[in-house]
């Protein structure tokens, strides 16, 4: 049997890279949450945000810890994995990465030790704005991440010498046309996954009737987010598949489970897409409607699968599926968000056993949906690594045997489950324990308030 | 005109990004590899304690020079990292045990010896491996092109898993001395007798590679013995034997900080030895810094950055260093 080094590194690219990315869709959510939660207790000086505040950043912490280790993964695979990838792409690729270390990974982690093991050494507002910084750390890690990945989407900015991209012109690079999209709609993709685990575990406490008080704040803060933040999320996909219609029409139509060039699109709900015939079996589609949200009219083409050539087209239904798992999700988020904002309004948030119930239930729905939305983006750019320049087949690197990277695999997968399985377990294990009952703080004494805020560290330095 | 030849200055600035990592990570991978030698678990987790809130800063200095090395020499980062796969790999896997069991293990669990395993665990695997790939640095990189022409089993080779065993002992060292510093009692008694077997362990190893690499690589030889060389090269050894005689002086007195000081210095006179040997390739004995270098408006738009947020980074990591500055107690809990 021959193994292909190729298909595996993607095997393990897709499954590093899955686990790293769960992890930040919780934490950046969480850093600004525990900064808003801060925030408040600063405001109103009401122990109820504080406990809440600690409760959420035990579990960040765990979960960051994670976020971390498995980071740290991820640019030492485009070396050992990608290394022809590296030597066309690290011109322009290169100070991206370097700079979300520089803006962004020094912040977090040097203010996260902070966080989490200062407050008693700190007065409140240095404590808060280590909250601050590991939160802006977070967002700004996404920034550059994610213009990274866009560049790999839709590259603009470089010109091409000697088979490698040379940059040409920086922000062309940086704010390359999808960047802004999938910026936006990946961080608000974040904060809703972050919203949705809140909701579910604060729904938890609501139907025990254990830390009663602070589940129900919780409750009540994150209903009137995900209200608003859903829709928002679901307009920005719209724009965001505008801009792939524009940019990468091919992986549109894998999305849209569309063969031929033609207007008046149907929505397609259900099909199986056939790549062999190059149709669909089972479809059930609703004539003309994707035509209004792809073009807003009815008479615009809009290119089927069959327009590229069968070895530049993308796997059809794991992109197709993946599709609709995260739109489906998205609606259902919608409901349930709207529901919750009604029985808020009817003061029956706490009181409906259904509601938070499907509260509990929809708890991995953001994760989902982040991955799934990952699948469509990334398998619907093969077969290219850089859209229509560089091939993943020419990205390998060409020292590695089959045999390698099998084995490689083999080891990330026993490791990741192992100690992936137990952070979750300890991270279930604190969100059933619930707040403290009593959050100890340094208060600073009236002499030290104003003049010396730094000195508050002798204390019990 | 010619644009302005940046390669030195992402010369030194990698060099130093490199550096930081080996001292900082160095020391708390340290601690780590010294859970092994007590079973006491308040001392363990006061040396645990140590090192918590400030691990994860240290090990961002080992993506910073990663990435940078991608940035600033692209084709060095496409070979090198091939070259080592497994080392790498298994690196990773060892520093992913290490980080999580600083989370898990005070979550006071019934599974908490396993997490002191994986910390001493990991801390090892990732220290032994980074040894490896220095060890290949120096041994070699087998190039075709703008390729690596070995095997993914290169470094199973005597040199590097010697260097691995020697870096074992390196930051043991560190670790150990960084302990005299941060705690009191017989904790740091026991700290100071394990730093100076460690310190035995690193001369020992010093003096091999000082013999095996000119035995064994003509150019080094040449490098070093040649003649007007000769004379202001010597330096390096001497001062290398006099940072190691005051550091074991220090261990053996009772002072706090000088230990942990000497074991930096030591660390220093390596790496500029290392320097000296290998200069000017990036990738040994096949493509030179500038052979790799990315294209002048790579460098450029990078340095800018660099430059002004270098001197913001260390200003907040010193603000957290300062924050946990003194003697650790056994009181000082988490969160
Ligand atoms: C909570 C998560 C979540 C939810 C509810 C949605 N998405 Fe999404 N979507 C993501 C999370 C996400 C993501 C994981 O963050 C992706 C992957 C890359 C990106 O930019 O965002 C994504 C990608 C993505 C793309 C890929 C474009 C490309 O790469 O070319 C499109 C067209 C949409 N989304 C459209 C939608 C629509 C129409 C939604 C309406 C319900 C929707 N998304 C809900
Ligand atoms: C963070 C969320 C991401 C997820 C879940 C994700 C997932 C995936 C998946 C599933 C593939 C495999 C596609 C296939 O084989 O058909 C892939 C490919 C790839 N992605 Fe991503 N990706 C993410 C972000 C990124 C980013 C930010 C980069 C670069 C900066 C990147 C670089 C690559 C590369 C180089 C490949 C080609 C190798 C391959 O085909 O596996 N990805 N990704
Ligand atoms: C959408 C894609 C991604 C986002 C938004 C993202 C974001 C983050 C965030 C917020 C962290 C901090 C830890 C945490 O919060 O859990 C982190 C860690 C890390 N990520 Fe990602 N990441 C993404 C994909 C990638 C990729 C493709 C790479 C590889 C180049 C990568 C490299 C790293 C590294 C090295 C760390 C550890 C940083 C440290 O030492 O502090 N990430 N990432």
């Amino acid at each position: 049997m021959d193994l292909d080094p190729v298909l595996l590194s993607r095997v393990q690219f897709a499954f590093v890279i899955a686990f790293h990315i769960l992890l930040p869709a919780f934490t950046v959510g969480l850093a600004s949450f525990i900064v808003l939660l801060e925030g408040l207790h600063l405001v109103h000086r009401d122990p109820a945000y504080l406990r809440l505040s600690v409760f959420w950043t035990r579990i960040f912490s765990v979960s960051f810890g994670m976020g971390v280790v498995s980071g740290i993964v991820m640019p030492f695979q485009f070396g050992t994995n990608w290394s022809r990838y590296t030597d066309a792409t690290g011109n322009v690729l290169g100070p991206l990465f370097s700079y979300e270390v520089l803006v962004a990974f020094f912040l977090e982690s040097g203010f996260l030790g902070i966080l989490l093991f200062a407050r008693k050494r700190l007065p409140p507002w240095a404590h808060f704005f280590a909250a601050v910084m590991v939160a802006l750390g977070t967002l700004f890690s996404s920034f550059w991440i994610l213009a990274a990945n866009s560049w790999m989407q839709t590259p603009t900015g470089y010109e091409i010498v000697d088979g490698r991209y040379v940059p040409v012109d920086w922000l062309a690079v940086i704010f390359n046309p999808s960047f802004p999209y999938r910026l936006f709609h990946t961080v608000i993709a974040f904060y809703l996954t972050t919203a949705f685990t809140v909701l579910g575990v604060s729904a938890w406490h609501a139907k025990h009737r254990t830390h009663a008080p602070e589940a129900r704040l919780a409750l009540r803060m994150t209903v009137v987010f995900v209200s608003i933040f859903v829709p928002i999320q679901i307009v920005l996909g719209d724009l965001h598949g505008g801009n792939t219609l524009d940019h990468q029409p091919i992986k549109l139509a894998a999305m849209e489970g569309l063969w031929e060039t033609r207007s008046h699109v149907p929505m397609v709900l259900f099909a199986l897409p056939d790549e062999a015939a190059e149709t669909n079996h089972a479809e059930l589609a609703i004539p003309d409607v994707a035509s209004l949200y792809l073009t807003h009219d009815f008479t615009t083409e809009v290119k089927g699968l069959k327009a590229a050539p069968p070895g530049d087209r993308p796997p059809v239904a794991p992109v197709f599926f993946a599709f609709r798992a995260m739109v489906g999700l998205g609606i259902l988020m919608l409901l349930v968000a709207w529901w919750g904002l009604w029985l808020r309004h009817k003061d029956r948030l706490f009181t409906s056993r259904a509601f938070l119930n499907t509260s509990i239930a929809m708890m991995p729905a953001g994760f989902v949906a982040v991955l799934a939305g990952w699948v469509v983006t990334e398998v619907g750019r093969q077969p290219w690594v850089v859209y229509g320049l560089m091939r993943t087949r020419d990205a390998v690197s060409p020292s590695l045997t089959g045999t390698d990277v099998l084995t490689s695999i083999a080891l990330y997968v026993l490791v990741y489950l192992t100690v992936f399985g137990a952070g979750i377990y300890y991270m279930a294990r604190l969100a059933r324990a619930g707040p403290p009952e009593h959050v100890d703080i340094r208060e600073p004494t009236p002499d030290e308030r104003p003049a010396r805020p730094l000195s508050g560290a002798h204390a019990d330095g | 005109m010619a644009p302005l030849d940046l390669v030195p200055v992402w010369t030194v600035i990698l060099a130093v990004g490199v550096f930081m990592y080996v001292l900082l990570d160095g020391f708390d991978l340290g601690v780590g590899i010294l859970f092994a030698f007590t079973h006491d678990d308040d001392r363990r987790t006061l040396m645990m304690n140590t090192v918590a809130p400030i691990w994860d800063g240290n090990e961002t200095w080992l993506v910073l020079g990663g990435t940078a090395l991608l940035a600033a020499f692209p084709l060095a980062f496409a070979i090198i990292i091939p070259a080592v796969y497994f080392p790498i790999v298994l690196m990773l896997l060892g520093l992913i045990f290490r980080g999580v069991a600083f989370e898990f293990r005070l979550k006071k669990s019934s599974q908490q010896h396993w997490w002191d395993a994986a910390f001493f665990g990991g801390s090892t695997v990732a220290t032994f491996f980074q040894g490896v790939v220095l060890g290949m640095y120096v041994q070699g990189f087998n190039v075709s092109g703008r390729v690596f022409a070995g095997t993914s089993f290169d470094w199973f080779a005597p040199f590097p898993l010697a260097t691995g065993v020697g870096l074992l002992f390196g930051y043991a060292l560190l670790g150990g001395t960084w302990l005299v510093m941060k705690t009191q009692g017989d904790v740091q008694q026991w700290a100071r007798n394990h730093a100076l077997v460690a310190l035995y362990g690193v001369l020992a190893f010093i003096a091999m590679v000082s013999i095996w690499t000119p035995l064994t690589h003509p150019q080094i030889a040449q490098r070093w013995f040649s003649v007007p060389h000769v004379f202001y090269f010597s330096l390096v050894p001497i001062a290398t034997a006099i940072v190691a005689y005051a550091t074991w002086r220090a261990l053996r007195r009772d002072a706090d900080y000088a230990p942990f000081v000497g074991a930096m210095a030591l660390f220093a006179m390596c790496y500029l030895g290392l320097g000296i040997s290998l200069f000017p390739y990036v990738v040994p004995y096949a493509v030179t810094l500038w052979g790799a270098a990315a294209v002048p408006s790579t460098q450029m738009f990078l340095l800018i950055g660099t430059l002004f947020l270098l001197p913001i980074i260390f200003t907040y990591l010193g603000w957290s260093y300062y924050v946990f500055r003194g003697k650790v107690t056994a009181d000082v809990g988490y969160h």
